[in-house]
Order: C-alpha cells, then sequence, then structure tokens
C-alpha cells in the first residue's frame, strides 16, 4: 500500500505585491477559481501521483475578534499557501515541484518576502512548510494510478454492458460476473485497461504506523488515573468558559459569499478553505491541542475507509497550526454544494465538529464540548462563511468523480479480481454496475 | 431557560390560509404577477384586500386570495433596507439573482433565467395575487377585485391561468399524494435525533417566528416597538422586539412547462414512466407500503395508504430505482441510515461504525429538507393514448405552476432541487438527473447527465440513455408570504417617512 501524505508551504507575502499576485493567480485558471491542469507557472495535470492541489493568499478577516476577549488584535500578514494531497511522501513531491515547475513557482514566490532573485525554489518551500495537526485522507492507500484504472475499468464496464444488452439482459449475476472477468481480462491483454496490483507497504511505514496506532493507547492506560483527572479537570475548566465565550456569528456581506460562490459548484466536487483564531488563554490552547490529537489519531488509525464518522463527502482534509498555534487553518476537498455539505456535518458529525472547532473564537456556544454549538445551524454556517476565504486556484486531478464514485469503482474492481463470488455479494455486486 | 410548559397556540386568523389548506374544493384558480405603479394605490388595494386566514371557518369558502412580496416589492413599497436585508439572502438575492444560484438549480440551458417569460429584469414581479375559487368563479372574483385603486396600482406582468386536472398532473400522474404534515400542536419534541423517517414536521419549518427542526428560531427580520413595528407581535425568543417574519413563509414559484408528448413518445410504456416517477399512474408506489404507520401519515388522508411507506426494504434500488422523481424528491430517511437499538447503538451510529453497504448514509436525514407543495397545473389534459398521436397545429402549453412553502429557502427548496433533484451524483448515481425535472445539460467537464438507471433482481441493470428534457422552466421567483399583521405593517412602514 502506498500511503498518502499531504504538504502545505505558506510564507508572508511582500507588501505592495497583492494586485500583482492575484493576477498571476487569475492566469493559472481555466474557470473562476478552478486551475488549468497545463497552466504554465504549475502545471498541476503533469504531476501524475497529485490528487489536488491549491494555491491561494490566505487573508483572515476576523482577526478583529479577540478584541471580544479584551485583547488588542495582533496584525498578520497575508501569505500565499500552497498546498496539496499526495501518494507517497510530501517532501519528494516538493523535490518533484520545484524540478518541474521551479520557473512558475520562482515567479509566484518573488511576491513573498525572503525570497530573490536565483533563491533555491526547493529549499524556500521546505523553509515554509507547515505540518498538519491533522490529515485526513478518504481512503488511505488509494492511489491516483488505481482512480485513474478503476474509472477506466467502471466506464468499460457500462460501454460493455450497453453494448450486450441482449446477452447481459437474463444473466443473473454471477454469470455476469463470469462475463465481465473474461471481457476484463481480454482489455487487460489488448493493452486497452490497465489493473497495476497494489504496491508492497513499505516495512518503515508500517512499523511507524503501528507504534503511533498502539503506543498513545498503551500510554492511556497505563496513565488512566492521571489521564482520567487531566481530562475531568480539563473538561470542568472548559464548562466554565462555555457559558461566557462569545459568540461571533452574523451574516456576512452577501457579496463576500457571492464572490466564493462564483468558483464553487463547477465540479462535483469543491473546495474549502478557512482561517480563524483561537480562543485566548491556556485552557483553550491546552484544549485544542488535545482535541486535534484525537482527531489526528481517529483520522489515521480510524477512519480512513471512506468515511470520517458517518460523513462520506470529503476527499482529503486537513487541520494546520499557524502563528505559534494562535491561527487554525482548515481547508477540505469536499463533494456537493457548501450548503449540503454544511448540512451534512451538522447532522452526521456535529459533536465532531463542535469538538475541533469549538476552541475557536467566535463559535456558536456549545455544551460540554460536543453539545449544541453546530446544533444553532444558520449561526454555525453564518461563522463558516465569515471564516471561509477566497480559494484563488484549485486543482483536482479527478473532476466529476465523487468520493461516492470512487468507492464504487473500487468495490466493481474489487468484484472483478475476485475469482468467485458468493450469490449474495454478486447481486450486491451487480447492482453497483 | 425553562422549557414552555404550554405550547403557545398558533394564531390562525394571523397566518395566511395557503399555509394550512391546500384549497382542494377552489379547483379554479390564477396568479396574478404585478409591479407596482403607483405605491399609494397600492398600498391602499392591499389594505382592504380580503386576504384569507388560516383560522378554520364554519362553511368552506367560495374564494381565498394570498399576497405576497418580492423582496424588490418590500423595497418599492418603502421597507427600510435594513429590514428587508435581515429577511434571508437567497429571497434578498433573488432566485435569479446571482449565477452561482441558477447553477445550483439547474437553471441552465433552456432553463436559464434569461430565457424565462417572467421573473427577471422588467418582467420581476413585486407582487403576487394568489386567487382561489369553486369551479367557474376566479374570472368573477379576479374582475370584483379589480376597483379603480387596482388599476392605479398596477401594473401586470403575467395573469396564470391554471386547469384542474382532477388530482392528476399533465403527465398524467396522481399528485400530491406525498406532504409533509405541520406539527401545529407541537406532538414531537425537537431535541435529540430522529433515528427514523417521519412525517410529522416542525411548524417552524414552514412558519418563521416558531421553532424548526434544529430546535431554533429561523433567521428573519426582528424590530424594535414603536410606529409600524407596534402592528406586529412580539418575536416568541425575544419579547422585547417585534417579529416582521412571525406566521409568514417564503413561497417559491416556479413556472414549469412540460413537453406530455416528448414524455409519452420516449417512455411509451406505463411501466417505464411508472419508474420514471416511482409510482404507477393511480398514485400507487413502487414499493410496498411500511408494515407500521409512519408519524404524520395517517394524518394526511386522504392520500395516506399511497404515502405510508419507506425505501428501507429496498435498498438496492430494484423496485422503485433510486433516480425515480419521488425517490429524488424524498428518500425518506431518518437521521440515521440503520435505527439503531440501545444506547450503544446510537453511538456507533453516531461514530459510523453501523452496517456499510456502499448506499448508506448517502442521502441526509429528510426531515431538515421537506417542503410545502401548493402548486397547481395548468393547460388541458392529455392522457398517454392522444399524447403519442400527432400534435395539433397549435399545441396549447401545459405544465405546472410549481409553488411550495418553506422557512429556509436555502436548506429546504434549494437543498432539495440542488442536491436531489438536479444533481447528477444523488445517492451515487452516475450521469443521472431527475427524470421528470432534470435539464440535461452536460455537467462541467462534459459528463452527460441523461441516463436513467432501473436495477433489478438477479439479473443486469436496465439502464437508458438519451432522456430528452421533458420540463422546461420558463419563471420563477422568491416570495415572502407575510402573516397578516405583518401584512400591515408592510404596508404602513413606508408612510412612516425617515426617522
Amino acid at each position: 500500500m502506498t500511503s498518502q501524505s499531504a504538504f502545505f508551504v505558506m510564507m508572508p507575502i511582500r507588501p505592495n505585491a497583492h494586485d500583482e499576485l492575484a493576477a498571476l493567480l487569475e492566469g493559472m485558471n481555466a474557470a473562476p477559481g478552478h486551475a488549468d491542469p497545463q497552466n504554465a507557472l504549475v502545471p498541476f495535470g503533469a504531476f501524475n501521483r497529485l490528487h489536488f492541489a491549491r494555491v491561494c493568499v490566505l487573508r483572515d478577516n476576523t482577526v478583529g475578534d479577540v478584541a471580544a476577549y479584551g485583547i488588542a488584535p495582533t496584525s498578520y500578514p497575508d501569505y500565499l499557501a500552497l498546498l496539496g494531497d499526495v501518494d507517497g511522501s510530501a517532501d519528494s513531491f516538493l523535490s518533484e515541484l520545484a524540478d518541474h515547475a521551479g520557473a512558475g513557482l520562482a515567479t509566484l514566490f518573488s511576491h513573498c518576502e525572503g525570497f530573490g532573485p536565483g533563491d533555491d525554489v526547493l529549499a524556500f518551500m521546505r523553509q515554509h512548510g507547515a505540518g498538519a495537526a491533522a490529515a485526513y485522507v478518504n481512503w488511505r492507500g488509494r492511489t491516483m494510478l488505481q482512480v485513474r484504472e478503476e474509472a477506466a475499468i467502471r466506464e468499460a464496464v457500462e460501454a460493455f454492458l450497453d453494448r450486450n444488452v441482449a446477452a447481459t439482459a437474463s444473466a443473473t449475476p454471477l454469470e455476469l460476473h463470469a462475463m465481465l472477468r473474461h471481457f476484463l481480462s481480454d482489455e487487460i491483454s489488448a493493452g486497452r485497461l490497465t489493473m497495476t496490483p497494489e504496491a508492497p507497504t513499505p516495512w518503515g511505514w508500517l512499523f511507524a504506523n503501528a507504534l503511533s496506532a498502539v503506543v498513545p493507547v498503551l500510554l492511556l492506560i497505563l496513565l488512566a488515573p492521571l489521564a482520567i483527572a487531566g481530562g475531568v479537570i480539563l473538561l470542568l475548566l472548559v464548562r466554565r468558559r462555555e457559558a461566557r465565550d462569545p459568540e461571533i456569528c452574523p451574516r456576512v456581506d452577501p457579496a463576500y459569499r457571492e464572490r466564493i460562490a462564483f468558483t464553487e459548484d463547477r465540479d462535483v466536487t469543491n473546495a474549502f478553505s478557512a482561517v480563524g483564531s483561537l480562543k485566548p488563554g491556556p485552557v483553550r490552547r491546552v484544549m485544542s491541542i488535545v482535541g486535534l490529537w484525537i482527531l489526528s489519531y481517529a483520522v489515521q488509525h480510524i477512519y480512513g475507509a471512506g468515511r470520517l464518522a458517518r460523513v462520506r463527502t470529503i476527499h482529503f482534509a486537513r487541520w494546520v497550526w499557524i502563528d505559534q498555534k494562535r491561527r487554525l487553518v482548515f481547508m477540505s476537498n469536499y463533494d456537493g454544494s457548501l450548503e449540503s455539505y454544511m448540512d451534512d456535518f451538522i447532522n452526521k458529525a456535529g459533536f465532531g465538529l463542535n469538538f475541533v472547532f469549538g476552541n475557536g473564537i467566535g463559535y456558536p456556544k456549545t455544551r460540554w464540548l460536543v453539545s449544541d454549538g453546530c446544533k444553532d445551524e444558520q449561526k454555525f454556517k453564518n461563522f463558516l462563511h465569515r471564516h471561509q476565504f477566497y480559494t484563488d486556484v484549485w486543482y483536482n486531478a479527478h473532476p466529476g468523480l465523487t468520493a461516492a464514485d470512487l468507492e464504487r469503482n473500487a468495490r466493481v474492481r474489487a468484484g472483478l479480481e475476485a475469482t468467485s463470488l458468493r450469490p449474495d455479494d454478486a447481486g450486491a455486486w451487480a447492482a453497483l454496475l | 431557560m425553562n422549557a414552555t410548559s404550554a405550547v403557545p397556540a398558533v394564531e390562525y386568523d394571523d397566518v395566511q390560509g395557503i399555509v394550512r389548506f391546500g384549497y382542494k374544493h377552489l379547483t379554479d384558480a390564477r396568479y396574478l404577477l404585478l409591479r407596482i405603479a403607483d405605491v399609494r394605490a397600492a398600498r391602499e388595494w392591499m389594505s382592504a384586500a380580503p386576504v384569507a386566514t388560516a383560522a378554520a371557518a364554519a362553511t368552506l369558502p367560495e374564494t381565498a386570495l394570498h399576497v405576497a412580496f418580492t423582496a424588490a416589492g418590500l423595497r418599492e413599497l418603502g421597507v427600510p433596507e435594513e429590514v428587508v436585508g435581515a429577511f434571508s439572502s437567497e429571497f434578498v438575492s433573488g432566485i435569479a439573482g446571482h449565477e452561482s444560484r441558477s447553477r445550483r438549480l439547474g437553471d441552465v440551458g433552456a432553463n436559464a433565467p434569461a430565457t424565462w417569460d417572467w421573473g427577471v429584469g422588467g418582467a420581476e414581479p413585486h407582487v403576487l395575487v394568489a386567487l382561489f375559487a369553486v369551479p367557474g368563479k376566479v374570472e368573477a372574483f379576479s374582475a370584483s377585485l379589480r376597483n379603480e385603486s387596482w388599476g392605479r396600482a398596477f401594473s401586470q406582468i403575467a395573469s396564470l391561468d391554471t386547469s384542474d386536472l382532477g388530482g392528476v398532473e399533465p403527465f398524467g400522474f396522481t399528485d400530491g399524494i406525498s406532504q409533509p404534515v405541520i406539527d401545529w400542536e407541537c406532538i414531537r419534541t425537537l431535541r435529540g435525533n430522529k433515528p427514523s423517517y417521519g412525517n410529522l414536521v416542525a411548524i417552524g419549518e414552514f412558519l418563521l417566528g416558531y421553532l424548526n427542526e434544529y430546535d431554533r428560531y429561523t433567521e428573519r427580520p426582528l424590530v424594535d416597538p414603536g410606529g409600524a413595528a407596534d402592528l406586529l407581535p412580539p418575536a416568541e425568543e425575544d419579547c422585547k422586539r417585534r417579529d416582521v417574519g412571525r406566521n409568514g413563509t417564503y413561497l417559491v414559484f416556479r413556472d414549469l412547462r412540460q413537453d406530455v408528448r416528448g414524455f409519452w413518445s420516449f417512455a411509451q410504456s406505463d411501466d417505464l414512466a411508472g419508474a420514471f416517477v416511482g409510482r404507477r399512474r393511480n398514485g400507487d408506489p413502487l414499493v410496498p407500503a411500511a408494515a407500521g404507520p409512519i408519524e404524520g401519515v395517517e394524518k394526511a388522508a386522504p392520500g395516506a395508504p399511497q404515502n405510508n411507506f419507506t425505501y428501507a426494504g429496498d435498498p438496492q434500488g430494484v423496485l422503485c430505482p433510486f433516480g425515480a422523481h419521488i425517490r429524488r424528491a424524498n428518500p425518506r430517511t431518518g437521521d440515521f441510515p440503520n435505527v439503531p437499538s440501545g444506547p450503544i447503538g446510537v453511538v456507533a451510529e453516531m461514530l459510523g461504525f453501523g452496517k456499510k453497504s456502499f448506499h448508506d448514509d448517502l442521502t441526509s436525514s429528510v426531515r431538515f429538507h421537506r417542503v410545502l407543495r401548493r402548486g397547481r397545473e395548468y393547460g388541458p389534459g392529455l392522457s398517454p393514448q392522444e399524447a403519442r398521436m400527432p400534435p395539433p397545429a397549435h399545441e396549447p402549453p401545459r405544465g405546472l405552476r410549481f409553488v411550495c412553502l418553506n422557512a429556509n429557502i436555502a436548506r429546504q427548496f434549494e437543498f432539495l432541487q440542488n442536491a436531489w433533484i438536479s444533481s447528477d451524483s444523488f445517492n451515487g448515481l452516475i450521469g443521472e438527473s431527475d427524470p421528470l425535472l432534470g435539464d440535461r445539460e452536460p455537467a462541467p467537464g462534459g459528463r452527460a447527465t441523461n441516463a436513467f438507471v432501473a436495477n433489478r433482481n438477479d439479473a443486469a441493470r436496465r439502464r437508458i440513455v438519451g432522456l430528452p428534457r421533458f420540463v422546461t422552466v420558463t419563471g420563477g421567483a422568491y416570495f415572502f408570504l407575510p402573516g397578516l399583521r405583518a401584512l400591515r405593517y408592510v404596508l404602513r412602514v413606508g408612510t412612516e417617512g425617515a426617522k
């Protein structure tokens, strides 16, 4: 298995360089907010192991919110953020990126602080990289090669069935399975389809993964009395604050929302980018570190097969600390409209939303970390709209394919790989075709 | 705050009657789309208009009249900008207000607002006057209302007639069976999860100023008392403020033209047409009735027996295709894909550890996405047999004046239209759109949306491609249907001048 990883680099934009940078970013697009895969600066389409990528100006319109706590707002620069999700290691991808798009990246970075003519693009990216506090992958181990091969197989199967209605109409699922296996092996022999077996899992990765799964559990068991006492104290401390923390959820200016909406729903999948500040004080800080750690454990070791709790519409998502853990960036690639994405979360994973985002300034009031909060649906949606920022350039290596499509394609392929199916399974499998 | 012990009674006499009644006996209906020519005359006429209320009368009324406004209409009447701006942003922007909204609603290609008969630019209505009357009486009712002040008040964009096809929509299917039932008596508690599908829905989903399915009040304008605002009821959650939305709701109007001949010449058989719809022509659903009664269905008589079902027994879409119109429009799902047993089961479901088949949990819980349908058909009836014969030289248009009521346009009508009806990836499907309503425009990237798949037991699926467009949008608007006190407020607030 080849695991997926996330890269994220972020550098402050030079004063007065915004307009020129915005024009450059605009020039990378084929449609509003949607990258041209062959654009001159960073031809995303040339990178076979890249799933999603985006380049955007990270601008936070909510830094003033901290004034609600009587604290003078810090002024942060706007950043240029470049991020993506790849098969294999993120660092090796950055080298690849620097090799193939060095000139274009240098043009972009020349608008950032600390990058001069002739500077090394790779070194600059490494210097400005930020690891994700948590990174969700819809299906761990599903590579872009697999995505492409399985999409081609499904389409070929569909075309085969459409061509052979008479022959397949009366076939039982088991007969259908045999016919399609035969068809697939012919297509593979003819070189029209490929079905690359899964690459072996690197031993190092397996070991590290097992360690990161087991060690925290062991520690938790060993330190159970301490952990429980600490947890209870933290919970009570947070509960005291929940009651008095201010909510900041006004509606956004419709023009702000419409500018972002103009880039959305041009594909079955959309990009979401948001930033916000953490509630001040050590209690919230500890709580959010613990919260994101738990989330990170969950997305690494519990959810990695098509679902984040019950949500099936997220391809990749990441939570990144910036500015010494004073602010948090959240970015995701999700299916459907923003409205349905928010509904999906509220109704299916509201407790998780509250747990993770409840430490953000202005979040709708939670109770005991997981209750209420986003159940105040409109306040929550206002909160999200307010923290969302414009994604200048977004790239999706598999437009038109939802996470559910990818899962179905994988199930279709798995069925075709099986030499025999039980009759029940064959029926369910045939219903996917 | 304590839970309210006594449920406040709904002030039926402050609610426009169409929220509570479908007016089945008032088969003669007409919708007048108006622009305000003279504000003073418009106020004068509307102040005297006999707006029907939801209070039950001893005898069935012979006529009913309703009034609703677009955001442009409210502005025209001098409602202050901060009040207009506090209505839902979808209402303020309008159904055709932004390219991204049109894209989400499927109003592209032949459905694009630029092609509409009414709804945009100079043809954007300010006021909707809806008239209902007993058979043959709407013309006289309409004439009786056109007094001298009407003449000065309005210029008419369109008078949309309707026809009574006897409970059947133009394609020939019994319609209006599935409707949510408003929980007027607040029987249900709103806290907590509702694992299974129910048909009883919180008042706040259909009327502003009441608790919605999230146990919250939907955003709407609240104003300080004084002047015209004293006409308004207080807000339930903040008695110091007056509620402009209370007892009002949003009325979504979409004018849909139906190609009945195209539909039947493509479908040919009742079987395929029924698969498109998800019901037989007599209204019977393609899936069997649920074992027990579904909460709220028994109250929806007389359609109850045909509405007492879910798709739980048809997980592969064999009896009723996943893409069938009624399965898209109402997937009949509860909050959980599987009804859990016991607290551990609930936690397991919440964390996503329940049973995992490909289709489960792909559609949302429907209770947050219901709309109350109040539309009427237009054009002469045409039987499937007639529809397959050559058309006459002058074919009259046929279709549906689709009208629905909801308190949150984004979460109810727009969600339903976007994520369920027009989506080409609804419920994991590929390349399909609603077999009746789909615009068939290729999705971005050129993906087709004109297929339809019916799964079969123990056999390969039946996939049909090349569905033509059967329905075209020819107009539309978002209206605010005010409560009666709010109507008086709207008519007075603009006369008070700048404060």
